[in-house]
Order: C-alpha cells, then sequence, then structure tokens
C-alpha cells in the first residue's frame, strides 16, 4: 500500500494557542480518496483530529475542505491526484496540503462555521418558491422542458465548496456570493414562481450582488456538482440587464449596454468612450448625471494624468471618446449585420443540458448496425 | 525547427490603453522568427461583457474572428487571457452543436466567411501557450542574450487562460498553469512563489465595484512585494491595466505603500532577447520599471 503525506492545518481554539500546521502519514489504495486519508490518520494515530463527513460519495456536501489550495469536496478527490498535485511542480516529495474552507470563520480544525458566509446568505435570496393566487387541489403542472433550464442549479448540494473559492468574498465578505446567487437563479428561472421581477431587482440593487462578481471561473472550478454558480450570475445579469432593463445600483447595465453599442460602431474597443458612457450614459445621462456619475469620472482623472504623463495614454482617440476607428473597408457593415442577426435570435446554447454533440465516426470504422427486430415485427 | 506563421489577433487594449504590448510583441516576434498575419479586419472578442448581454451575439462575433483566421491556413494567436478566455467559451459552443454552427455561419455567409469546427492546423492560442508549445523552450533558450539573472519574477497569469478546467485544455497540456514560471526560468529569472499568482486582478469589476476591484489588485502587488518579487509578469493587458495603470489607486484602497513594476509577457522576453527597456515601451508603464532596469544593469549588460 502507498504511503502519502498530509500537512493538515490544525486549529483547537480551547487550547488558546493559534492555527499551526501537522504533517501525518498514511497508507492507503491510491483510488481512494483524501477524506480517507484523513479518517484513517483519526482513527489510528490522532483522535483529535475533527473532520465533518457523512455519506463520502460527494452527494451530502459535508467535507468541503481545500485540498493544494483549491476548493472541494475531500471525498470527491482522489488521494494519488492529489499526491501528483502537490508535486507537479519539482517532482519532488511534497506533502499533500489540507486546510478548512476559505472565506469561513474555523471552528476546529478543518470544520468551518458555514452560518454568516453561506447559510445566511442562501436565506438573503429567498430560497423558497414565490407562487402566484390560491394553490391548486393537486401538484402544479408545468411542461418539463420549462424546467430544464433550471436543473443545473437544483444540483447544488450546498457544500460550500464555491463559496470557499470566491475570490471576490475574498476582498468583499458583503458579496452575496455564488452559492446564493446560483440558488437565486433556481427561483428566479422557475416557471411557477411569481416574483423574478421582484427578484432580479433585488438582486441587481444590492452593491454586493450579481454585479460583485469579477468573473474569475473560481467557483466553476470548485463546483463538485457541476452547477457552473457564475454561468447562473451572468443568467441572472442577462435577465436584469437586457430582459427587464433595470439600472441597477453598480452600472452594470450600463457599462455592458456602452460596451455592446461601442463593438457595434466600431468593431473594436473605444476605451474612453466606454469609460465616459459606463458612467454617463446618452445625452440624459450626460445633462442630469446621476449622483454616482460624477464620482466616478472625477474618480478615473487622476489614473487619466499619469497615462498622459508617461505618454500611455497620448493619443487624440484614448482621450477623446468616440474618436477611435471603425474597423476597415466593408469589415465594419459586416460587424454591424451580424449584431442583426444575433439581436433577431439570442439562441442560448447550454451545454449542460444539450451536452456536447458526439464525434463523427471515422470512415473507415466498421459502423455496427443493431440488429433487427425480428420479434417486433408481425 | 520550421519558422512559425500565425494568424495574430492583437486585440483591443493592446492597441488601446496598453500600446507598449503591441509594440513588444512585434519586437519580440521578429527576433524569434515569428511571423505573424495580423488580423486587422477582426472585431473585439466582447470580453465576456457581450455574452452577458447576448450569448449568440459573443459566439457569432468570435466565429467571425475564428473565420478570418481559418482563411489564412494559419493557427491563430492572442496576446491577452481575456480575449483567449472569451473566445475558448464561443468556440466550446461553436464546437459542440452543428446546427447551431450552420445558424451562425449563415449568418457569416454574407461576407464569404465560414467557421470549420476542427479544421486542419487550426487552433487559437495565447503567445504564453505559443511559446512553451509551439515555439519551445529549449529553442527561447538559445535566443536569450541577456538571462535575467537575479531577476526575481512574480507570475500574474490572468484567470482567462487558466480557469475554467474543463476548457483550457489541459487534458492535452496538463501544465498549462505552470508555464510562466517555466518561462521566467527559461529566461534565466527567479520565479517568486506568492499568493496571487492565479488569482483575479479585478479588472471585471472595476466601474461596477471600484473598492472590491482595486482591493483586489492591491493585495496581489503587496503580496508579491512581501514575497521579494523585483517585478510581476503577466499575459494579459486587462490585468496589466489594474495591477500597473490602477496601482496608485490600488495603493490608497489597500492602505500601504506599493510600487511594483509589472511587465507584459512580450517584455520579459524582450529583456532576455537583449532589447532595451525603452524600445519595449517600458517607460509608458505607471509603476516605475527603474528598479528592474538596475537590477538587470548590475546583471549581465546586454
Amino acid at each position: 500500500m502507498p504511503e502519502y503525506t498530509l500537512k493538515v492545518r490544525r486549529y483547537q481554539p480551547e487550547t488558546g494557542e493559534g492555527p499551526y500546521w501537522q504533517e501525518f502519514k498514511v497508507d492507503l489504495d491510491p483510488d481512494l480518496s483524501v477524506l480517507d486519508g484523513l479518517l484513517q490518520v483519526r482513527d489510528r494515530t490522532d483522535g483529535t483530529l475533527v473532520v465533518r463527513c457523512s455519506c463520502r460519495a460527494a452527494i451530502c456536501g459535508s467535507c468541503g475542505m481545500k485540498v493544494n489550495g483549491e476548493s472541494t469536496l475531500g471525498c470527491k478527490t482522489q488521494i494519488s491526484e492529489a499526491h501528483e498535485r502537490a508535486n507537479r511542480r519539482d517532482g519532488g516529495a511534497n506533502p499533500i496540503v489540507v486546510e478548512p474552507m476559505a472565506n469561513m470563520p474555523v471552528i476546529k480544525d478543518l470544520v468551518t462555521d458555514m452560518e454568516s458566509t453561506h447559510w445566511a446568505k442562501i436565506r438573503r435570496v429567498t430560497p423558497w418558491l414565490l407562487p402566484e393566487g390560491e394553490p391548486p387541489e393537486r401538484e402544479y403542472v408545468v411542461p418539463p422542458e420549462s424546467m430544464i433550464d433550471i436543473t443545473q442549479s437544483m444540483a447544488c448540494i450546498q457544500c460550500g465548496a464555491c463559496v470557499s473559492s470566491c475570490l471576490s468574498m475574498e476582498v468583499d465578505p458583503g458579496f452575496i456570493g455564488p452559492a446564493a446567487l446560483a440558488k437565486a437563479y433556481r427561483f428566479v428561472g422557475d416557471p411557477r414562481d411569481s416574483q423574478a421581477t421582484e427578484r432580479l431587482y433585488d438582486l441587481a440593487q444590492d452593491p454586493h450582488g450579481i454585479y460583485d462578481c469579477t468573473h474569475c471561473f473560481s467557483c466553476v472550478d470548485a463546483c463538485p456538482k457541476d452547477v457552473a454558480p457564475m454561468d447562473q450570475i451572468m443568467r441572472l445579469r442577462r435577465l436584469a440587464g437586457h430582459d427587464h432593463e433595470i439600472d441597477d445600483v453598480n452600472n452594470g447595465r450600463r457599462h455592458e449596454t456602452a460596451f455592446v453599442k461601442i463593438i457595434e460602431k466600431k468593431g473594436t474597443l473605444d476605451e474612453s468612450l466606454l469609460l465616459q458612457e459606463s458612467y454617463a450614459q446618452g445625452i440624459k445621462g450626460k445633462l442630469i448625471p446621476r449622483a454616482g456619475a460624477l464620482k466616478g469620472l472625477v474618480g478615473s482623472i487622476p489614473t487619466a494624468i499619469r497615462g498622459l504623463r508617461t505618454g500611455k495614454m497620448r493619443s487624440l482617440p484614448k482621450l477623446i471618446p468616440g474618436v477611435h476607428h471603425e474597423l476597415p473597408g466593408d469589415a465594419q457593415g459586416h460587424v454591424k449585420r451580424l449584431y442583426s442577426h444575433a439581436e433577431e435570435h439570442r439562441t442560448q446554447l447550454n451545454l449542460y443540458i444539450t451536452g456536447e454533440e458526439e464525434l463523427e465516426p471515422e470512415p473507415d470504422e466498421e459502423k455496427i448496425e443493431p440488429e433487427a427486430d425480428e420479434e417486433g415485427e408481425g | 525547427m520550421t519558422a512559425l506563421r500565425l494568424a495574430y489577433w492583437p486585440g483591443c487594449v493592446s492597441r488601446g490603453f496598453t500600446p507598449e504590448l503591441h509594440g513588444s510583441m512585434a519586437l519580440v516576434a521578429e527576433r524569434l522568427g515569428i511571423e505573424l498575419v495580423t488580423l486587422d479586419r477582426a472585431n473585439c472578442c466582447g470580453a465576456g461583457v457581450i455574452a452577458e448581454h447576448n450569448q449568440e451575439l459573443a459566439d457569432t462575433l468570435n466565429a467571425r474572428t475564428f473565420a478570418l483566421a481559418q482563411s489564412t491556413g494559419l493557427p491563430m494567436m492572442n496576446i491577452c487571457s481575456t480575449c483567449q478566455g472569451a473566445q475558448s467559451e464561443c468556440q466550446q459552443r461553436l464546437d459542440a452543436d452543428s446546427a447551431y454552427r450552420t445558424h451562425i455561419n449563415e449568418a457569416l455567409a454574407e461576407e464569404g466567411l465560414e467557421y470549420a469546427k476542427d479544421k486542419e492546423g487550426f487552433e487559437n492560442k495565447n503567445f504564453l501557450w505559443v511559446l512553451v508549445e509551439d515555439y519551445g523552450l529549449d529553442e527561447l533558450k538559445t535566443k536569450v542574450r541577456r538571462p535575467l539573472s537575479g531577476l526575481r519574477v512574480g507570475p500574474f497569469y490572468g484567470c482567462y487562460v487558466i480557469r475554467p478546467r474543463s476548457r483550457i485544455g489541459y487534458d492535452e497540456h496538463p501544465e498549462r498553469d505552470l508555464y510562466l514560471e517555466r518561462v521566467i526560468e527559461a529566461l534565466g529569472g527567479d520565479v517568486v512563489e506568492y499568493d496571487g499568482a492565479r488569482k483575479c486582478c479585478g479588472f471585471p469589476v472595476i466601474t461596477m465595484n471600484r473598492d472590491t476591484s482595486l482591493r483586489q489588485a492591491g493585495t496581489h502587488v503587496g503580496d508579491a512585494l512581501d514575497a521579494g518579487a523585483d517585478c510581476l509578469v503577466t499575459p494579459c493587458p486587462l490585468c496589466h491595466l489594474n495591477l500597473d495603470m490602477q496601482q496608485p489607486e490600488a495603493a490608497k484602497v489597500t492602505g500601504r505603500e506599493l510600487g511594483l513594476a509589472v511587465l507584459h509577457l512580450p517584455q520579459l522576453v524582450g529583456l532576455a532577447l537583449g532589447y532595451e527597456p525603452k524600445q519595449l515601451g517600458m517607460g509608458k508603464h505607471i509603476a516605475s520599471t527603474e528598479w528592474v532596469e538596475g537590477r538587470l544593469a548590475d546583471a549581465v549588460p546586454a
């Protein structure tokens, strides 16, 4: 049986000491998990090691932890793979590093308190159905295809791995966060819910809501159930900004519409125009600027002056919004027509639902025909 | 090795607020012997923002860029992590569904363009990937005229060339999230380990949540300084905007002194190839690069 070394971040508040690292050796079948390794430590070496777990099969979501710095489930991470990843750079004999989840207080060893940064935020998004009118006598009946869109967010097992991995929450603990926003989409997209608009207003107008996500994909990688919380946040933005035209407090929609329009007109990005239009959109936005607009624009002046000084921004198109060139020849016209085509259809291909098409068989590959079902005939 | 010829998509920001990136890429390509055929009719990748507005529009715009590249018969190269990420995301959808691809190609037909899945020889890669996978670090080492001896460099990847795992091509290239370290070492520099190397620079929310954005940038720059870095290097101009151009503002938000040079990947390569900092546009940076220049002058003259 191969031997692995686990380097565990330990913490026992009752001792009055701070956290510390401790290494343990385990003998384990390479196919078993990091959680199995920790349980072996607890059984054979140190009964005081505290870890939370239940199903050991990536179903219950209890054993969220960080392995080699990556937020995951201990039971879903094979110990041999974790060992390989720990030694990728130098091919040496580095231990597998195991820590409690980040972005939440540690109660003891690998057990975190998920109340303040996970459950409170889940409750924040009103995670129950708000249908209209009297409930039907029996169950609600909806066409099955209308529920497919939210199956991905329904797959969440509340393990907190995405919260632990969230790089926005790391600097802004007020951010509603990936798990709760994915949960919010689960109800916004539910055909039985009557409060989608109100929910979207609520999430867009919270300064720590849908526009606080930095689009870093950490939660997508961390999620053991392929919920892709960031994708659900982008769906919420699409609905709030485009379908419901909600002008949010964070300038999210203004930024997005300005960006989209600039590319239609110029093909490539006019950065100074984007900055101007993100804060003060159109003639009305400039004549009657919003409270935050002036602050935003004035706030960017020192940066612009520094850019002028070094020569980074010393050209007219960079200084004067709108001077930026178009694409050459007839290319800009083509881009504009692509816009009409795409805006007419607005197809949202969801690979979670459709999956990727199977590769066509190689031409020389023998095709196996299903045997004729003779019994079925006659 | 056979000479590399590539369809080159410089992106928007490398010709906008980070002109030194486009300029240094041209110099570096010349000295490495890589021929770049610029896609001057191509359009913005949408940076994830257009996809947020209308996914089909983002897919169509990037299908157009791929089709323009495919019409040259060359593999495509970009110099921006964000372009790589936004384009890979669209390419994944385009490749996953033939009916969808046909639908998008109908829109492209007017311009005589078509995006073909699995077209032989076509790939879209960031310069970092090209450098390691196609050019080769052994070849790169033979071109080094001024080894970056003693220069302590912190890698900063930018999210979009390392995440999400399912889309970055780790099956075929499992070490893509270690390439910056490999390049720094190949150029003779020392890799600085620090917490922020694979974190988010904060740029995507700079106009939406300035505090979050600058706190991210300031924290990573501060961590790298604490770890003893002489400079950072990044393959993403948007990361550069937040880490370099916004660095004085990030210092205010994080309440600590910063002052760390942030180099674009082609600039770091260019220094090792013997170009002078001024030729590589390093004078255009906001955070002073003088310290780096001094360290190099002390080491080995070009």
